[in-house]
C-alpha cells in the first residue's frame, strides 16, 4: 500500500510515493539519485549510512523512508554553501582524514553535528561522537586532528575577534 | 635531491573533494538505468559434501525471475597462481556459504524469494576445519583432482594429500648451524584466521551485449587481473581479452580482500546468460564475512639456534597454514612467508617449509601483510624469548643480529640498502627502552614494553608490470591514465606528484582517476606494496617521456639547443638564454605556428613501462636457492607501551611506535596515514579481532556486532611514526613501498610487551584481554 510522503531533502521539498516497509536508505539512493549515504552492514552497526535529520545524524539503514514524511533530512550533498566546502570539510581535506573515502559522508555528518552542539568539544567527545562511525583506512586518529584542529582554529579566530572588540 | 619541489611534500590529496563532498562514485553508487538485473546466489549450507541434484523449476518459474543457474551452466575454474576455484560449485563444495546457484531477477527482493525456492541435495561429507585433521595419514581428500590442476611453475602440490602447495628453503648446514648453538631452543605459535572489513563490501556488475562484448563494474585492488582471469576462465563461451573490460571506480577499502578474482567472476558469468542486461552481484556483510577472502590462519613451529654472544647459528620454521577450501590466490601468500619467514636477520643456517594446507573453511588469501604479519608474531615472539634466555636485551639482540645491506637471504640473493638500525634505534629512543614505567596511582595495573622488527617483499611475479600514459590538455594540465588503484592510500595524489616533479606541473593541474582497462595501460595489481615503486617508476619513466618529446619539438620547431633546455614552472627555458621561457600550454596540443602558417607539434603523449626484469621466481624446488623472487625489502621496527589491568586483563595503549624505512617518502603525510591506520588495524588483529567457526565449519560472527573492529574509542592514545629514508636504487627518487608493512609487528609488540609486564608467553592470537586475565589467575594461582 502506497503512501505518498512530503519531506525536505537538502533544502528542497521532495513528494514521493513509498511502500510502508521501504528503507531510507534505499530511498535516497536507489530512488532519489543521493548516493552519499553507504551501505556497509545493513543493520546500523557502521554508520556510513548516516543522514542528518531535523539536524540530528541518524542511521538510514534502520530508519523507514515514511517516518521522514514532513521532516528536514540532510546528506552530504547538502552541507556546502554557496558551492564552498564546510570549515570541517576543508579541515578533512587538509589532514588528510578519510582514505578509501568510503565513510567520510557519514563521519563528516556525524562531526558537524557534533559541533554545532558543541563548538569546543574535548578530545573525549569527539571520540564519542564518532564512534558510531567506523573507518577501516585511517585509524581515526587524523579524523579527531581535523575536528579538533578546526575547534582550535575557531577559538583563536573567537579570541582575535574578542581582541578586536576590546580594542578602544 | 634537496631541491625537489613536489616529491618528498605534503601535497594536498587530489582525490579530497570528491571525497568529501560525497561526489566519488563506488561500485554501488552507478546507474545502470531500467535494464538492471539482481543476481542472488543460492549457498551451500556445508562445509564439506558432495552436490546429488539442484532443482530450479520453482524458482524458475517465480514471479520477477529472469533466470536461474547452476554449476553445470558453468562449468569452469579459475585461479591466479593455481585454478582450483569454480565459478559455481561442481560436483561438492568445500566451504560454508560457497555458491551452488544463481537466481537473477528484476529486483532484490524477488531474487531473494526464488533464491529460497532452489532446491539443493547433498550428500554430506566429513568437513576438515583444522590443519591437524588435513595432514593425517590418508585424510579425506578436499581436492582429489589436485595433481592436475594448472598451476604456476613455482608451486609444488603433494599429489594425494591436502597440501597444496610446499615451499622449501633450505641454507647453510643446519646441523652445524645447531651444534654451533650455545641454545637451542622451539615453540609453537597459533594464529587464527582474520577477515579485511573494509567498510565498502564486494560488489560487480557484468553487462553481456548483444554484440557479446563483456563489461565488468567492479570494487576492485586489480582490474587488469581480472580482465585476464575473466577472459580465460570465460574463453569456452568465445569471448577473447578484447571482449572483456573491467571498469574500477573508487574502491571503499581494499587491504587485500579486493585482489586478485573472488565474487566478481559470479558478475562476468552471469552477465552472460542475461544477454543485453546488466547484472548486479553485491555481497552482503555477512557475504563479504565468508566468500571472499580471509587472512590464513598458521601453526607455526620455530626453532633456532643461538651462542652466548647473541649470533643466531641457525633456524627452522615450519609453518602449516589453513589455506582454506581454495588456495588460487592463498597459496602464493604461503608461498611468499616461506622465502622470508627468517624475519630481517643474518641467519647462515636456515631451513624453512610452509605447508599450503587444504581445509574446508573458506578460501585464504591475500590480506594487508601477505603471512608476514603471520609467521612474524611467532618469530619475533621466539626472538625475544631468545634473548630472554641469554640475558640480552631483546633490542641489542635484534641490533646484533639485523640483516645489512649485501648480506645473503635465504634464497640466495642478497639484501637492498636500508635503514634497519636506524629504525631500531629511533623507535627504542621514541619508546625510552629501558627506561620502567609505572602507574603509581593505580596498583592493579601495570605496564610493559614490547618491540619488534619488521620487513616484507612485495610479494609477485618476475613479470608483474607497471605501465602508464601521460597526456596533456591545452591549458596545460594533464591527465595521467594508470591502472594502480586507488584503495585509500593515495596513489593517485603520489603519481601526481611524481610527473610533477619531472614536468614542474603542479599536482593541482594534474588528473589521475581510476581506470578502464579498454582506455587505461596495464598494471597488474594494486598490491604488494609495490605501486609506489613500480608504477611510481612508470609514471616518472612517462613525464620523461613527454620531457624528451618537449624538449625535441621546441629545438625542431624554434631552433633552439636541445641540451640547453629544461623545465621549469610550467615552462621550457634555456640555460644559455635567461631570457628564453615557452609555456607549454602554448604548445603541448596545437604545437608551434612556423612563419608560413603551417605547424609543428601536436599533441604530447608521454608513455612509460616498468617491470623489474631481474626477478625470476624460478629456483631448485627443495632449496629455493638461485633465483630471485623477491625484488626489495622494506624493513623497520615497532615498539609499544602496554599498560595491563590485572584484575581484567584490559589493555591500554599509552604510547606505540613504527619507524619504517620507506626510501624516500614521496608524500609524508601519506606515509604518516599509512602508519597509523596500519598499526590500529595490526592492533586490532592482537587485542580483539576473532573469527569464530563451529563445528560443522559456518561461521559464527559475520557482522561487526560479534567481529569487533576499532572505532574510534579504541585507538591507543598515541601513535609516534618515524620515517626513515635510505634510498632505494631502483625506485622513484628512491621510493619503496609501505602500505602493508605498519600493520605487521602489531602482534609481536604486543605479545613481548605482556611478557615484559607480566612474565607470560602468550603464544596463541588474538591475545584478548579474557586470555590476559585468565593467564594472570594461572599465574597467581602456581
Amino acid at each position: 500500500m502506497k503512501r505518498t510522503m512530503t519531506f525536505t531533502l537538502n533544502g528542497r521539498r521532495v513528494r514521493i510515493d513509498v511502500e510502508p516497509q521501504e528503507i531510507l536508505l534505499e530511498v535516497l539512493r536507489d530512488r532519489l539519485g543521493v548516493k552519499s549515504p553507504k551501505c556497509g552492514c545493513d543493520k546500523g552497526d557502521c554508520g556510513s549510512c548516516s543522514v542528518m535529520i531535523n539536524g540530528k545524524t541518524i542511521r538510514s539503514c534502520l530508519v523507514l523512508a515514511i517516518e521522514v514524511d514532513g521532516q528536514r533530512v540532510m546528506t552530504i550533498e547538502g552541507l556546502m554553501q554557496n558551492n564552498e566546502l564546510t570549515p570541517l570539510q576543508q579541515s578533512f581535506i587538509e589532514q588528510n582524514s578519510f582514505q578509501c573515502g568510503f565513510c567520510a559522508p557519514g563521519i563528516i555528518l556525524s562531526a558537524t553535528e557534533l559541533l554545532e552542539r558543541n563548538p569546543r568539544p574535548s578530545e573525549e567527545q569527539v571520540k564519542e561522537a564518532i564512534a558510531g562511525n567506523l573507518c577501516r583506512c585511517t585509524g581515526y586518529q587524523p579524523i579527531i586532528d581535523a575536528i579538533t584542529h578546526l575547534t582550535r582554529v575557531s577559538v583563536s579566530h573567537q579570541d582575535n575577534e574578542k581582541r578586536k572588540e576590546v580594542r578602544p | 635531491m634537496s631541491d625537489l619541489k613536489f616529491v618528498g611534500h605534503d601535497e594536498v590529496r587530489i582525490d579530497g573533494k570528491a571525497k568529501v563532498t560525497g561526489a566519488a562514485q563506488y561500485i554501488d553508487d552507478l546507474e545502470f538505468g531500467p535494464g538492471l538485473l539482481f543476481a542472488e546466489i543460492v549457498e551451500s549450507p556445508y562445509a564439506h559434501a558432495e552436490i546429488i541434484g539442484i532443482d530450479t523449476t520453482k524458482a524458475e518459474r517465480a514471479e520477477g525471475v529472469v533466470k536461474v543457474v547452476t554449476g553445470k551452466d558453468f562449468p569452469y575454474s579459475f585461479g591466479l597462481y593455481m585454478q582450483d576455484r569454480f565459478v559455481f560449485a561442481q560436483d561438492r563444495v568445500r566451504f560454508v556459504g560457497e555458491q551452488v546457484a544463481a537466481v537473477i531477477a528484476r529486483d532484490p527482493v524477488a531474487a531473494k524469494r526464488a533464491a529460497r525456492l532452489v532446491k539443493v541435495r547433498y550428500k554430506e561429507l566429513t568437513p576438515i576445519l583444522h590443519v591437524e585433521d588435513a595432514l593425517k595419514e590418508k585424510p579425506l581428500l578436499i581436492h582429489p583432482n589436485l595433481k592436475n590442476y594448472k598451476h604456476v611453475p613455482w608451486f609444488y602440490p603433494q599429489a594425494e594429500t591436502n597440501i597444496a602447495h610446499w615451499r622449501k628453503v633450505k641454507k647453510g648446514n643446519m646441523e652445524e648451524g645447531f651444534k654451533e648453538a650455545d641454545l637451542v631452543f622451539e615453540d609453537t605459535y597459533t594464529v587464527p584466521r582474520y577477515a579485511h572489513c573494509a567498510i565498502e563490501t564486494h560488489g560487480a556488475v557484468g553487462l553481456f551485449d548483444h554484440s557479446r562484448r563483456l563489461t565488468v563494474w567492479a570494487a576492485s585492488q586489480s582490474p587488469f587481473t581480472q580482465r585476464n582471469v575473466f577472459a580465460e576462465a570465460l574463453a569456452p563461451l568465445g569471448l577473447s581479452h578484447q571482449d572483456v573490460r573491467v571498469i574500477a571506480p573508487c574502491v571503499g577499502g581494499g587491504f587485500g580482500g579486493k585482489a586478485g578474482v573472488s565474487m566478481e567472476i559470479l558478475a562476468a558469468a552471469l552477465a552472460t546468460a542475461v544477454k543485453g542486461n546488466p547484472v548486479k552481484v553485491n555481497w552482503s556483510r555477512a557475504q563479504e564475512f565468508y566468500n571472499t577472502y580471509q587472512r590464513q590462519g598458521v601453526i607455526g613451529k620455530t626453532k633456532i639456534g643461538v651462542k652466548k654472544d647473541g649470533t643466531i647459528t641457525a633456524l627452522h620454521q615450519t609453518l602449516y597454514w589453513d589455506a582454506g577450501a581454495y588456495v588460487e590466490y592463498g597459496a602464493n601468500v604461503v608461498n611468499a612467508a616461506g622465502l622470508s619467514a627468517t624475519g630481517p636477520y643474518r641467519i647462515p643456517n636456515v631451513k624453512i617449509d610452509s605447508f599450503c594446507v587444504y581445509t574446508n573453511l573458506p578460501p585464504g588469501g591475500p590480506y594487508r601483510g601477505f603471512g608476514y604479519s603471520e609467521f612474524l608474531f611467532g618469530l619475533e615472539s621466539h626472538i625475544n624469548e631468545t634473548a630472554k634466555k641469554l640475558g640480552m636485551d631483546p633490542v641489542e639482540f635484534r641490533r646484533r643480529n639485523a640483516i645489512k645491506e649485501g648480506d645473503t637471504q635465504t634464497y640466495g640473493g642478497h639484501m637492498n640498502p636500508s635503514g634497519l638500525l636506524q629504525c631500531i634505534d629511533k623507535a627504542a629512543e621514541a619508546i625510552e627502552w629501558g627506561k620502567k614505567a609505572e602507574n603509581k596511582s593505580d596498583p592493579t595495573k601495570v605496564i610493559g614494553k614490547g618491540f619488534a622488527c619488521f620487513w616484507k617483499a612485495p610479494a609477485m611475479p618476475p613479470n608483474a608490470a607497471s605501465s602508464a600514459f601521460i597526456k596533456f590538455n591545452e591549458d596545460g594540465s594533464l591527465n595521467i591514465l594508470i591502472s594502480a588503484m586507488e584503495i585509500g592510500q593515495g596513489v593517485l595524489t603520489v603519481m601526481a606528484q611524481i610527473a610533477a616533479e619531472v614536468l614542474t606541473v603542479p599536482p593541482s593541474k594534474i588528473r589521475v582517476e581510476t581506470p578502464d582497462t579498454d582506455r587505461n595501460p596495464y598494471e597488474w595489481q594494486t598490491v604488494a606494496s609495490h605501486i609506489t615503486w613500480g608504477t611510481g617508476n612508470a609514471v616518472k619513466k612517462a613525464a620523461e617521456d613527454c620531457r624528451e618529446q618537449i624538449f625535441d619539438l621546441v629545438a625542431r620547431a624554434l631552433g633552439k639547443n636541445r641540451d640547453d633546455l629544461y623545465l621549469e614552472n610550467e615552462c621550457v627555458c634555456s640555460r644559455t638564454e635567461p631570457d628564453f621561457k615557452q609555456p607549454l600550454r602554448d604548445f603541448v596540443i596545437n604545437g608551434f605556428m612556423m612563419k608560413d602558417g603551417t605547424f609543428r607539434g601536436g599533441p604530447i603523449m608521454g608513455r612509460g613501462m616498468f617491470m623489474p626484469e631481474f626477478s625470476s621466481a624460478l629456483s631448485d624446488p627443495e632449496t629455493s636457492q638461485g633465483g630471485k623472487p623477491n625484488v626489495h625489502y622494506t624493513v623497520g621496527a615497532a615498539a609499544v607501551e602496554l599498560e595491563i589491568d590485572r584484575e581484567t586483563g584490559r589493555m591500554r595503549i599509552p604510547r606505540v611506535v613504527v619507524a619504517v624505512d620507506v626510501g624516500k617518502a614521496i608524500n609524508p603525510g601519506l606515509v604518516k596515514g599509512q602508519v597509523v591506520g596500519g598499526i590500529v588495524q595490526g592492533l586490532a588483529t592482537v587485542l580483539y579481532e576473532d573469527m569464530r567457526f563451529d563445528e560443522k565449519g559456518r561461521m559464527l560472527n559475520p557482522n561487526f556486532t560479534d567481529y569487533k573492529i576499532p572505532t574510534a574509542m579504541d585507538i591507543p592514545e598515541q601513535v609516534i611514526s618515524i620515517i626513515v629514508e635510505v634510498a632505494q636504487p631502483d625506485g622513484p627518487y628512491g621510493a619503496r613501498g609501505v602500505g602493508e608493512h605498519t600493520m605487521i609487528p602489531a602482534a609481536p609488540i604486543i605479545a613481548n610487551a605482556i611478557e615484559d609486564a607480566l612474565g607470560i608467553r602468550m603464544k596463541s592470537m588474538p591475545l584478548t584481554a579474557e586470555k590476559v586475565a585468565l593467564a594472570i589467575k594461572t599465574q597467581d594461582t602456581k
